[in-house]
């Protein structure tokens, strides 16, 4: 058995890295043929070298352009787009708004609630004879529903109403079927909505990343086609002949998502030690063939956008998108290291989370290049703060990730909070991040309007981020002494208890200012939609000095 | 458009690719192992009370997967042999878990083989554990002026107990218990080979 299973092993590692050495081949001699100005298509005529921030007040942007010093030395005017541009985006947008602007709201709605829901699951560490009178508010039923709102709830919803803008935008297509998104996103909320009930009243299909009970999953599939069917075929309509980057994460995503969902969610199929084999190769496939391609989709769109440059080099990411479809596609089974499953399948995985340098070096030296000399622009633009930041802790996460996939410090990491504060950098820091600061460029765009409250925007900004950062922190050292505790022989299990609990408390911290940071940011987004506050003359980038002039705008 | 469609395929493909290693291959592999020959599949009440134990999320803070001695001293706290995947065979869906908050609970019915500490404990952890930060599952007992001959009675330490009336445990209560106390697997496994190889070796 053991002979026959390392030449397996073996087997399937060569493969992947001839296949990898197949794609660096390809991309070193042009088999993809994207051309030289592939990386040149997010940009119109004259635009590069112009930063645009719609998020950004009038005095920021000002101040951008004078720090980016191409736009400064030509004196530029404000808005460096041609009339015939702006109308063709102005169309775009149009039939994009309502499910863009109704999934994002939704998305900020299950936000707050998912993250209420985290907050007193938190909470409850300290206090465990707290809300004890229910089943429906034991810590058991209150922890799963604080995982699946934000991930189907807010995460996927945000990620798939960026996603639809940005297919549209890069295209310049308008987006096929905006009704049936529409409807897919009503069916997608409902059923966020039924599963919050079921998991409530103790009706789960019990496997983590997968409760919500497989009839309500037939409604998620349903709502997932009608969202993603439009947008593929709107890649498949495409007025412009590139694919940029960002729409290879992005069509990806959605080819990957469903096929995970699906496998992973059959009833009945499933059984013993197998099944916990497909819940982390789909738990973890979540994160890295959905979350990440949407989050990573959106920075390299918004990263080069707002600075006006296109980014570092379109080869290298290339690279770090094929290598990431190889590599993360494999990587589950690191959850289960020590565990009764085969071994070989586990080496696998922890050869694969090792690879996962690969896309990451590839992602990273891409947009910290980009970035390189500018970051002082994040100080300007509320996008490049929230996708800077973003993109900052994706480089962080993934090194994380392949560290702790190595046996001799998942041996310490594995069962303990250490875990969970990886997750939360990764959906937290990363994916979130760059969903808030692409709805801060993409929402005035589609409501007209500016955001009525910069310092709140800055607010939400620094709440989120410190939120973040004592969470991880705090609970990263806890959850290593508590696992360096749990593998001491000597010490009674009691030890691991108690030496976490006070880092449960800075968690109960930082887990309070992320939820503060989700109402600033909820109110931004309902005063931008009631258009509240004055209406600025020439606000950047809005389309209605253009359009008023035409008298085109309502 | 046959660029859009090779991009689709190429990237299903890899992720076929994944599924087969990740998921087909072991699951032929893991079909053929039989269950333990000494596991006894679950009565009628002990399946009750995995549904609860699902139901309630008791997951999230305990696993059910001893490690091996080689990599922790999960058998030195009394956790048990590493597990295989025959211990498993009756266990749909599974419940792994990847936390421990509280300790791995696949041999809490080794360990605590008695129905009054489970009630006890369940119905407020603290009585029997101080330092326990494992929520109060009160709302699986019922308090009661009077006790029938039928019910269980909780039997509380005075600092715990309710006065002048009795805390009964429910149904579910009752299935639960039953379900942690049929979490054993201290019989002799022949399957060891499937998990730590060495171990395996060591012991021929």
């Amino acid at each position: 058995m053991i002979p026959i299973v390392s030449l397996l092993l073996v087997f399937t590692f060569l493969l992947s890295v001839a296949g990898l050495f197949v794609l660096i081949w390809s991309i070193s001699t042009g088999q993809f043929s994207m051309g030289p100005d592939a990386p040149h298509v997010i940009f119109d005529k004259d635009e590069i070298g112009h930063p645009e921030d719609p998020a950004a007040t009038r005095e920021k942007h000002v101040a951008l352009m004078g720090h980016l010093e191409s736009a400064r030395d030509t004196g530029a005017p404000l808005v460096q787009v041609s009339d015939e541009d702006l109308k063709t985006r102005f169309h775009i947008d149009q039939v994009a708004k309502t499910p863009v602007l109704y999934l994002v709201t939704s998305a900020v709605a299950w936000l707050l609630l998912g993250s209420i829901f985290g907050l007193i699951v938190s909470l409850k560490f300290h206090w465990p004879d707290w809300m004890t009178g229910s089943a429906l508010e034991t810590f058991g039923r209150l922890r799963p529903l604080h995982l699946n709102t934000v991930i189907y709830g807010w995460v996927s919803m945000a990620g798939m109403g960026v996603a639809l803008w940005l297919v549209t935008r890069i295209l310049k297509t308008p987006l096929v079927g905006s009704k049936w998104a529409v409807i897919g996103t009503s069916i997608w909320n409902v059923s966020v909505a039924v599963g919050t009930g079921a998991l409530f009243f103790g009706w789960t299909d019990g496997v983590e990343w997968l409760e919500y009970p497989w009839q309500i999953d037939i409604l998620f599939a349903v709502a997932g086609a009608m969202i993603g069917v439009p947008i593929l075929l709107t890649i498949k309509n495409r007025k412009v002949h590139h694919l940029y980057v960002s729409v290879w994460y992005i069509g990806a995503a959605f080819v990957w998502f469903p096929f995970l969902f699906v496998i992973a969610n059959l009833p009945g199929v499933h059984f013993g030690v197998q099944h916990a084999i497909v819940n982390w190769w789909f738990a973890h496939n979540v994160l890295g063939l959905w979350l990440t391609p949407l989050g990573l989709g959106a920075a390299y769109y918004f990263i080069p956008k707002v600075l006006g440059k296109p980014i570092h080099s379109y080869q290298l990411s290339l690279l770090g998108f094929w290598s990431l479809a190889l590599f993360y596609s494999q990587v589950g089974l690191h959850h289960l290291i020590g565990g009764p499953v085969p071994t070989w399948i586990v080496t696998l995985s922890i050869v694969t989370s090792v690879m996962m340098f690969v896309p990451v070096v590839a992602v990273a030296v891409n947009h910290h290049a980009t970035m390189i000399g500018h970051f002082k622009a994040m100080k300007y633009s509320p996008t490049l703060a929230f996708v800077v930041s973003g993109a900052m802790m994706y480089t962080l996460t993934s090194f994380q990730g392949s560290l702790q996939s190595m046996r001799w410090l998942n041996t310490v990491t594995h069962f303990t909070h250490s875990t969970i504060a990886h997750a939360h950098l990764g959906v937290y820091g990363f994916v979130s991040f760059i969903m808030f600061g692409s709805l801060y460029f993409i929402l005035p765009r589609l409501t007209r309007w500016e955001w009525p409250h910069p310092r709140l925007v800055q607010a939400h900004y620094w709440l989120a981020l410190s939120g973040i950062a004592i969470y991880f922190i705090f609970l990263t050292i806890g959850g290593t002494l508590q696992g360096m505790k749990m593998l001491d022989a000597s010490a009674p299990f009691m030890d691991s208890v108690l030496i976490v609990n006070p880092y449960l408390v800075a968690r109960s911290v930082g887990g309070s200012l992320m939820l503060l940071s989700h109402f600033v940011f909820a109110f931004n987004v309902f005063s931008i939609l009631r258009h509240s506050g004055a209406r600025k003359a020439n606000a950047p980038f809005l389309y209605h000095p253009h359009f008023e002039r035409q008298g085109e705008a309502k | 458009m046959s660029k859009t469609v090779g991009f689709i395929v190429a990237a299903i493909g890899i992720l076929v690719f994944a599924t087969i290693l990740l998921i087909a291959i072991p699951s032929a592999q893991l079909a053929q192992i039989a269950p333990e020959k000494d596991l006894k599949p679950y009565t009628a009440q002990e399946l009750r009370g995995r549904t609860v134990y699902v139901s309630e999320g008791c997951v999230y803070c305990h696993s059910q997967q001893p490690r091996d001695p080689s990599q922790a001293p999960d058998g030195l706290r009394g956790w048990g042999r590493p597990s295989t995947p025959g211990d498993y065979a009756y266990d749909y869906p599974h419940q792994l878990g990847t936390m421990r908050t509280g300790p791995d609970l696949l041999n809490i019915g080794v360990r605590q083989p008695s129905d009054d500490w489970h009630h006890a404990h369940l119905f407020q952890p603290r009585a029997l554990v101080e330092w326990s930060i494992m929520p109060s599952y009160r709302y699986l007992y019922e308090v009661k002026d009077v006790a029938t001959e039928n019910d269980f009675v909780v039997k509380l330490p005075e600092k715990y107990a309710v006065k002048g009336k009795f805390v009964v445990a429910k149904q579910e209560a009752l299935d639960l218990v039953a379900y942690l106390k049929a979490l054993k697997r201290n019989y002799k496994s022949d399957q060891l080979q499937f998990r730590a190889p060495r171990t395996a070796e060591a012991k021929q």
